[in-house]
């Protein structure tokens, strides 16, 4: 049982390490079947589709030569009316245009345009598309693996939780997440947030924390999934940190914003508009912070592998396949550290908007 | 900016979703019993540390009184020794003195005893020696007393050494 | 001469690459000093980290 658990962790680890070699190499095959591509110009086309979102799950095979294997994923949009169908329509009409509800949808750089019948797609000058795009609430690769990840920690911390009623002793899983959630409560919320409040906001910090590194650890396999390395995602979680913050402000937190105590009126005038700037300074610094790293990430990484293909000589890919190995294993850890410091600071907000200052200074 | 070129809305109304429903899917159905069961586990670990710690000050306490008692029962065993050893010397002298007595008495006894028959021999030897100076006065006075004259000088004489012994 | 917005990148990269590097070189010193003290000074180090750190990634969007 315990080696069977350790294989699964072994196979886990293994996956990460060879995250982005299938990427790599679809696009050396590219570049045998259409010679008219640089290696350069894969490689680009490459990162671009992996670090974007998508509307299939692509596992590998290259879509060109038609041995792709994806599946697709639901398409649902809004233009005044719902639409629905599925990813896989693109590829099955002529012009990749799907038709629906008397509207017509192409599918261009993993972006939907309202199109005519034809498939048209207008640009400006710069080659941006100017066809009128309908809001896409499709459930892409993104969104897919979002569920993914959210069904993996119901499963996980359902069964700890079971077997916790069972009983008090940890075992097997819970054994290994056990130590997570006490670092969460000890070294996290009960410092920053301090003893009295720190419990109400344990499940927001444990859930965060747990959604961001499952996320980032399965960014990390060769599935190609880029969840925390998307902006809307690390946006909807400061929002969230952002809400929790001003709604559990107390009046010291407050004052501290609009009428500092303790110093002169004019600096109070002086600090109200700075204070209400950091307010949002600080969530979105939690989104920027998590989103460049993870996309910082996956792009050297990538980047890297490219190497591997761009250098002829067997020399050059080996120190490049080093250097893969090494910065995965940097990823790993970054993985964590990203989880962990969103965590943090999201405590370390909670804790400055539910603190009460006995002292006025 | 390619910020906001990247933003999607919908990944973006999803996102929040999953993520809210997650939220409270979990803070009902795992976090709560997770924390609960810790924090209980802990509390079980804190509480069976201080029973312990009761355990070892009972245990303490009883062999200090353990050793207290010992301390008595050492002390009464040396009590009863003396007192033993005292009863003894006492009987011991008891028994000398006594048999001193004894002796004393026994000694007397037979002091007063030989006197007794001292006296008795005393006697009886007055009474031999009467009898014997009969014999021999009456031998004398067979052979001299037919000299008269010579009977009262010889009676004189005998009573003269009477008195001198 | 217009100086290319890669040029403040590598600007923004080498600022923020000596914040981290001073900010880590401190905390190793404060723990050297007061061992006992790491887990303060770590967490102090981390949050200090990431401030610059988001300063930084700020910066280079915004020269992006």
């Amino acid at each position: 049982m315990q080696i069977k658990r350790f294989g699964f962790f072994a196979f886990l680890f293994a996956l990460s390490l060879t995250a982005y070699a299938g990427d790599g190499h679809d696009s050396h095959e590219n570049h045998e079947a259409h010679g008219e591509k640089s290696i350069k110009e894969q490689i680009k086309e490459v990162k671009e589709h992996h670090l974007k979102d998508s509307h299939s799950f692509h596992l590998w095979g290259d879509h060109a030569k038609g041995n792709s294997v994806e599946f697709p994923l639901p398409i649902i949009l809004w233009d005044g009316q719902l639409h629905f169908f599925w990813s896989s329509e693109f590829h099955h009409n002529a012009n990749a245009v799907v038709e629906s509800k008397g509207s017509h949808f192409r599918l261009y750089h993993s972006k939907i345009y309202k199109t005519e019948a034809d498939g048209e797609i207008i640009y400006d000058e710069d080659h941006h598309a100017l066809n009128e795009k309908p809001i896409d609430f499709s459930i892409t690769k993104t969104v897919f693996s979002t569920i993914l990840v959210g069904l993996l920690m119901f499963w996980m911390f359902r069964s700890i939780a079971k077997r916790y009623t069972k009983d008090l002793v940890p075992r097997g899983l819970s054994k290994f997440i056990e130590p997570l959630i006490i670092l969460v409560r000890d070294d996290i919320a009960r410092p920053n947030i301090g003893e009295k409040n720190y419990k109400r906001y344990m499940p927001y910090l444990l859930t965060v924390f747990f959604f961001i590194w499952i996320a980032n650890l399965i960014g990390q396999t060769p599935l190609g999934i880029n969840i925390t390395g998307n902006i809307a995602v690390t946006f909807g979680l400061a929002l969230i940190t952002f809400f929790i913050t001003q709604f559990s402000g107390k009046k010291d937190y407050w004052a501290h914003i609009f009428w500092m105590p303790g110093v002169p009126y004019l600096m109070r005038l002086v600090l109200m508009p700075i204070e209400i700037l950091g307010l949002f300074v600080k969530p979105f610094s939690l989104m920027i912070r998590l989103y460049a790293n993870i996309l910082a990430g996956h792009t050297v990484i990538i980047s890297i592998i490219g190497l591997i293909f761009v250098f002829g000589a067997w020399g050059a890919k080996g120190a490049f396949f080093g250097l893969t190995f090494f910065l995965s294993i940097i990823e790993l850890l970054v993985a964590f550290l990203q989880a962990y410091i969103f965590t943090m600071l999201s405590a370390l907000y909670f804790g400055s908007a539910v603190e009460e200052h006995d002292e006025h200074h | 900016m390619a910020l906001l070129e990247d933003f999607s809305v919908g990944l973006f109304f999803w996102q929040l979703l999953l993520f809210i429903v997650l939220l409270l899917v979990l803070r009902k159905y795992a976090w709560k019993p997770i924390l609960g069961a810790v924090e209980e586990r802990e509390q079980s670990i804190e509480d069976s540390l201080a029973s312990a710690e009761k355990a070892r000050e009972e245990m303490q306490r009883l062999q200090s009184d353990n050793e207290r008692i010992l301390a008595e029962a050492r002390a009464e065993r040396d009590a009863i020794l003396k007192e033993a050893r005292e009863i003894k010397d006492k009987m011991i002298n008891d028994a000398k003195s006594e048999a001193g007595s004894q002796a004393e008495k026994i000694i007397a006894n037979a002091k007063e005893q030989i006197q007794n028959e001292k006296m008795a021999a005393v006697t009886d030897l007055k009474n031999q020696v009467a009898e014997m100076s009969i014999e021999i006065a009456e031998l004398v006075l067979g052979k001299e007393l037919s000299a008269e004259g010579k009977q009262g000088a010889l009676v004189k004489e005998q009573l003269d050494q009477f008195k001198l012994n | 001469m217009e100086i290319p917005a890669i040029v403040g990148a590598g600007l923004i990269v080498i600022g923020a690459g000596m914040g981290i590097g001073r900010i880590g070189g401190s905390a190793m010193e404060a723990i050297a000093r007061q061992p006992e003290a790491s887990g303060k000074i770590q967490t102090a180090m981390i949050i200090a980290a990431a401030l610059i750190e988001g300063i930084g990634f700020a910066a280079l969007f915004a020269v992006n």
